[in-house]
């Protein structure tokens, strides 16, 4: 798995020394782990190592083992306020022993109730680079049926958005866990699309391809950003501040999303 | 292009120039066998050793249709056994490992040369072992039309599979409890043996359509059981699941399309592995978005290809042998369902021949070098575990041959600086498609204009080559014994490779 982790078109890969690893394991993991990093050069997307969480013994030997320049971010489970500080302190003194020229990230995983209600201080703090919605745990917790519609996690994935907007970092999804329902893949995403998330998880190779169409502007909006942004050039050389495009007027808001729209199409070399 | 050292030729044999050489000569034609006026019919394989009286020295011959589920194959070894007959000469179309029995054969000397399209399992690793007295040939499946024809290949006795025969002696494949479909591969053993007998486990009143027509042959065996038709499903009939073998065949299928092959009237092959069925699932998809007709495809037929048809995405489908049991089906019941003689598929000097008619092929390897040169009959040790079948005949027919495959297979690279074994010529084969990004032969510079611009992953073979060695260091290179146990038959009846005793 950890050989072609680099082979497929997702943003970010994430390796998980966490639940996907049996207790007596988590050495074996972080060694392997440790060695792949190390044999990593110019990889093209974002490595995210899942770390244990920080009230369980394994959390300092899985930073200690994987923390360097080569990965971008750790994955903080089950993550609240204090989590991530105490995160925040122990990469720092990692960063520091190690001579790092790189600050890691933290991505938390939203995935307890009390998560939810401190949304907004955990996306304060200076690592969080993006959040990440955990609901299987989440709907555990709130004593919720988890279902494919996804009516249990409207509030926290509308939550997740509105924070994440406000304090500009990613958005994510939870990961839609039947790896063999496609159609359902793309509907879940395509909600979450629409609340405003920016990026989801995927829980197999399988469901990147989906994912990224979903989340990637489509042909439309990419011929109609570039029609805006022409638009927008004409009517600077002529000094109009406010001018219509189709008969509908274009202003600041429709640029900057314009804008967005050609940016995200360049990074998935879709322009 | 020399794989090998000439002086190792045996001197009866020519060695491969180009694939295009088979142009400078003409078509080589025996007489057909004369026409049988009667069919006898027996009652066992023994009856037809003695009628027949079938003696030391003989050549043999058989179909594989029946796959893995034949039980015909082995009943002949087993009286060839039993009668202890010497240098015996086999030319099964195929080899498969429930053929174990001839293993045994080898070791005795009752069989000492066979010639073959393809061959793995214990009886490969038998002759691997430098244990058959004579050689080992492994035509192309049009090769061995070819040669057939011309006379290299002289067949004594055809023995073929039928598992449906008339009355009169015609015989099909689509009817009776072992029905296999196309029968594609048995046609030219039909017209130019010197004796035919079709072997059946079920004799009915009439046929529903005529394969082996009842003048080329000399006798009927009759038997309880000829096969097990689930036998014939080949190695994997199923998409593949495998996220690289998605994602090779999710790029190969756009790379056709940036190629301009999806559209009306185009014609392709694929092979019934697991991510050339993916390959053909995309290819599906971007036709039904494109509302576009294809003419055929071709080769070897799988269910999932049936569907294309009878989903109105391709005109006809040209099947030399089926793959699985709803190919089998469709060809009895579908007219559209052609089944079409190995000469027809892939002969070069046959004038019908369909791989010249092919816009696009999608094939594999176990090993392609730096000048794309391709191995599918040797592994990484030097083992024989497959062979051309219509491997470089197709890749010297269709328009833009392309080769899929995971970069790394086991830990091992299948980009290597020089191939074990040529299978088919570097000349012939354009692009390949792997996880880790696609390499062009760079000698195909109309491929190059049409992609420049592409943002699909192009490298050199070169950079593929230095990743797989980065990822999985560099293997030691393998050692084989200097003895000759083969040579490997392109298509035109030139040596093109040699293949070695294990060491």
């Amino acid at each position: 798995m950890l050989q072609n982790a680099d082979c497929f078109e997702s943003d970010a890969v994430i390796i998980d020394l966490e639940d996907a690893v049996h207790v007596n394991e988590k050495d074996n993991a972080r060694n392997l782990v440790h060695y792949y990093l190390e044999s990593l050069t110019d990889v093209p997307m974002e490595i995210v190592i899942r770390i244990n969480a920080p009230d369980t013994p394994y959390y300092e030997d899985d930073l200690k083992a994987v923390v360097s320049d080569k990965i971008d971010a750790v994955m903080l489970p089950k993550a609240g306020p204090r989590s991530c500080f105490l995160i925040d302190q122990v990469l720092t003194i990692i960063e520091n022993e190690k001579k790092m020229q790189k600050k890691i990230g933290i991505v938390p995983i939203i995935e307890t109730t009390m998560g939810v209600m401190q949304m907004e201080e955990i996306a304060k703090m200076p690592r969080v680079s993006g959040i990440l919605l955990g609901a299987e745990d989440l709907s555990v917790d709130m004593e919720v049926e988890r279902t494919k519609t996804g009516t249990e996690i409207w509030y926290p994935r509308a939550k997740l958005a509105y924070t994440c907007k406000a304090y500009k970092i990613d958005a994510i999804d939870t990961p839609f866990t039947d790896t063999t329902d496609y159609a359902g893949l793309k509907e879940d995403a395509l909600k979450a699309k629409a609340l405003g998330l920016n990026a989801k998880a995927a829980i197999h190779p399988n469901q990147i391809d989906i994912i990224n169409q979903v989340f990637s502007p489509s042909e439309k909006q990419i011929i109609w950003a570039k029609r805006v942004l022409k638009a927008t050039e004409e009517a600077q050389a002529k000094n109009l501040g406010v001018f219509s495009l189709d008969g509908k007027m274009v202003d600041k808001p429709i640029i900057d999303r314009a804008q967005k729209i050609i940016k995200m199409a360049q990074k998935y070399h879709l322009e | 292009m020399q794989n090998y050292d000439p002086k190792l030729l045996p001197a009866s044999f020519v060695p491969f120039t180009a694939s295009s050489a088979f142009k400078e000569k003409q078509r080589v034609l025996i007489p057909e066998k004369a026409k049988s006026q009667t069919v006898v019919f027996l009652s066992s394989i023994k009856a037809l050793f003695d009628t027949l009286k079938i003696t030391d020295g003989m050549t043999l011959s058989f179909h594989h249709h029946l796959r893995n589920g034949d039980y015909v194959f082995n009943m002949v070894m087993e009286e060839i056994k039993k009668r202890n007959l010497k240098n015996m000469h086999l030319a099964p179309s195929a080899i498969f490992p429930n053929n174990q029995v001839l293993s045994e054969l080898i070791e005795n000397g009752n069989v000492t040369d066979i010639t073959t399209n393809y061959l793995n399992g214990p009886v490969a690793e038998t002759i691997g072992k430098g244990l058959m007295k004579g050689l080992l040939i492994m035509d192309t499946h049009g090769g061995r039309a070819r040669a057939i024809e011309s006379g290299d290949l002289k067949i004594d006795v055809a023995i073929l599979s039928a598992p449906a025969v008339d009355l009169k002696g015609n015989g099909n494949g689509i009817e009776g409890p072992s029905a296999c479909g196309s029968l594609g591969y048995a046609i030219s053993d039909l017209k130019y043996a010197k004796k035919v007998v079709l072997v059946t486990d079920s004799i009915i009143d009439s046929l529903k359509r005529v394969d082996l027509p009842c003048e080329y042959v000399d006798y009927v065996v009759k038997l309880d059981k000829i096969g097990d038709p689930k036998g014939i499903v080949s190695g994997t009939t199923k998409i593949t699941k495998d996220p690289i073998g998605l994602k090779i065949a999710r790029n190969t299928a756009k790379l056709l399309d940036e190629l301009d092959f999806i559209k009306d009237g185009m014609s392709m092959q694929t092979g019934a592995g697991g991510t050339s069925l993916a390959v053909a699932q995309y290819v599906k998809e971007k036709m039904q978005d494109k509302h576009i007709k294809g003419s055929f495809a071709s080769g070897g037929i799988t269910g999932y290809i049936v569907d294309m048809l009878n989903e109105g995405l391709f005109e006809k489908l040209y099947d030399v042998q089926c793959f699985d049991l709803q190919a089998v089906e469709s060809i009895k019941n579908n007219p559209a369902h052609l089944p079409m003689s190995a000469s027809v598929y892939a002969n070069p000097y046959d004038p019908e021949v369909i791989v010249d008619k092919l816009d696009f092929v999608i094939l594999g390897a176990t090993e392609i070098d730096t000048n794309f040169n391709v191995n599918v009959t040797t592994d990484s040790k030097g083992l024989i575990i497959g062979g051309s079948g219509g491997h470089s005949d197709t890749a010297y027919g269709a328009k833009v041959t392309i080769i899929t495959s995971a970069l790394l297979k086991s830990r091992l690279s299948i980009v290597k600086d020089k191939v074990t074994t040529v299978t088919t010529p570097g000349e012939d084969v354009d692009i390949l498609v792997t996880e880790r990004g696609i390499a062009v032969n760079p000698k195909r510079t109309n491929l190059l204009e049409k992609l420049a611009g592409s943002k699909l992953p192009l490298v050199p073979i070169e950079k593929l080559l230095e990743t797989s060695q980065r990822i999985a260091g560099t293997p030691k290179r393998i050692e084989l014994k200097d003895k000759v146990i083969g040579l490997v038959r392109y298509r035109d009846g030139s040596i093109i490779d040699l293949l070695y005793q294990y060491k």
